[in-house]
């Protein structure tokens, strides 16, 4: 495997990449993306998506903030050749809701929310809490993974620059902010 | 939170290896040393008196212990009077009116043992969840401080290593690339989103 520091910088536009792909995804392709997780009730962005336009001099940030906002910037800026950067998600699976940022340096799930649980009181309560936690943070990780897996298999398949592309032009270029 | 994959086996039964560690290498306190930082292994929910002889770390198929970082933060200040103050005191023992560099710098370490010992030291914090069938762990923290303390430390206790996880290493490890595909990945490009004309 080559050397983590330097594919950390060398491949830097593969998650900004996956989550700009995830925009066009959860807007055209919904059940696609349900198809790959049985339990999603929906996925959805929230409060927070960070483009970045990188040219050769320096990097133009577009944030959209809170939880109305609308995305003409977001839009305008994609159309520039800007890619998403950090992406505020709100997963939900029945009656529970999970949110949570990906920035696409790391695709770490920051600022994770999860559904409540109950209170610490024993020491069998701790380990039913734990499990009970792990099992809410594990369906992020597994979505995360699962989102990414499918993004990869079209990014290194021949489709990614005969269909995949050209949808999103198309997309892209359509779409009102 | 961060993830990072586990590479490596243990050299023993896993359990043993994984309490041994923990234990051998658990944090000390460093209240009443001069010592100015120190790392080690905690417990989740007793994080200043660990001790892991009991396994309960060990739940359901996931490890979960803490990474504890004790940091003494001197302020500036504080430091600044304390040498004022030991630079006049050694200018009238010595009937001088100047130090020389290597006295100053002297002076400065003393100053920063004796302060050390006085300044209790400020706790940090961090759960970690190693999900040993996946050979994977979780790191509830994204601080950069956090992550070489526990990549250090983890490879001293286990004799194991981990690989941070981002989207390189994660299409890396990902149990569908064959070796023509990894080809692919490592030759990719960026991808032009906007115009038609990219390679």
């Amino acid at each position: 495997m080559m050397d983590v520091v330097y594919a950390l910088k060398r491949f830097d536009f593969l998650g900004k990449e996956f989550l700009t792909w995830l925009w066009f995804a959860l807007e055209n392709q919904p059940d696609t993306l349900r198809a790959l997780d049985a339990q999603m009730s929906s996925l959805e962005i929230g409060n927070r998506l960070v483009l970045h336009n990188k040219n050769q001099q320096n990097t133009e940030t577009v944030a959209i903030r809170g939880d109305a906002a609308g995305m003409e910037e977001g839009v305008l800026a994609l159309r520039k050749g800007a890619l998403v950067a950090e992406m505020n998600l709100v997963y939900r699976s029945g009656d529970e809701s999970w949110q949570f940022t990906l920035r696409g340096d790391t695709l770490d799930p920051a600022s994770l929310k999860v559904p409540q649980t109950g209170r610490l009181e024993t020491k069998e309560n701790i380990e039913g809490t734990a499990i009970e936690k792990y099992h809410l943070y594990r369906r992020v990780v597994d979505l995360i993974r699962a989102l990414f897996s499918h993004f990869l298999e079209l990014r290194l398949d021949s489709r990614w620059q005969s269909a995949v592309l050209p949808s999103f032009r198309t997309w892209i270029n359509t779409k009102e902010g | 939170m961060s993830r990072y994959r586990v590479e490596g086996q243990p050299e023993g039964p896993l359990l043993e290896t994984v309490r041994q560690g923990l234990s051998r290498n658990a944090i000390s306190d460093i209240d009443q040393q001069a010592q100015e930082r120190t790392i080690g292994w905690t417990r989740v929910d007793r994080p200043y008196a660990p001790s892991f002889e009991d396994g309960s770390f060990a739940i359901a198929d996931f490890f979960l212990f803490a990474l504890r970082i004790d940091k003494k933060s001197i302020p500036v200040k504080v430091v600044q009077k304390h040498m004022a103050e030991a630079e006049a005191k050694r200018k009238a023992e010595t009937g001088r009116d100047f130090l020389s560099r290597n006295e100053k710098k002297m002076l400065k370490e003393h100053v920063l043992n004796v302060l050390s010992l006085r300044i209790p030291a400020t706790p940090g914090i961090y759960d970690i969840l190693w999900v040993y069938p996946e050979n994977e762990l979780w790191l509830f923290s994204t601080q950069k401080a956090a992550g070489e303390a526990l990549e250090g430390l983890f490879a001293k206790s286990f004799k194991l290593s981990l690989v941070r996880l981002f989207p390189y290493t994660m299409a890396e490890f990902h149990p569908g690339l064959t070796d023509a595909r990894r080809d692919l990945l490592n030759k990719l490009t960026p991808s032009s989103f906007t115009k038609r004309d990219e390679s």
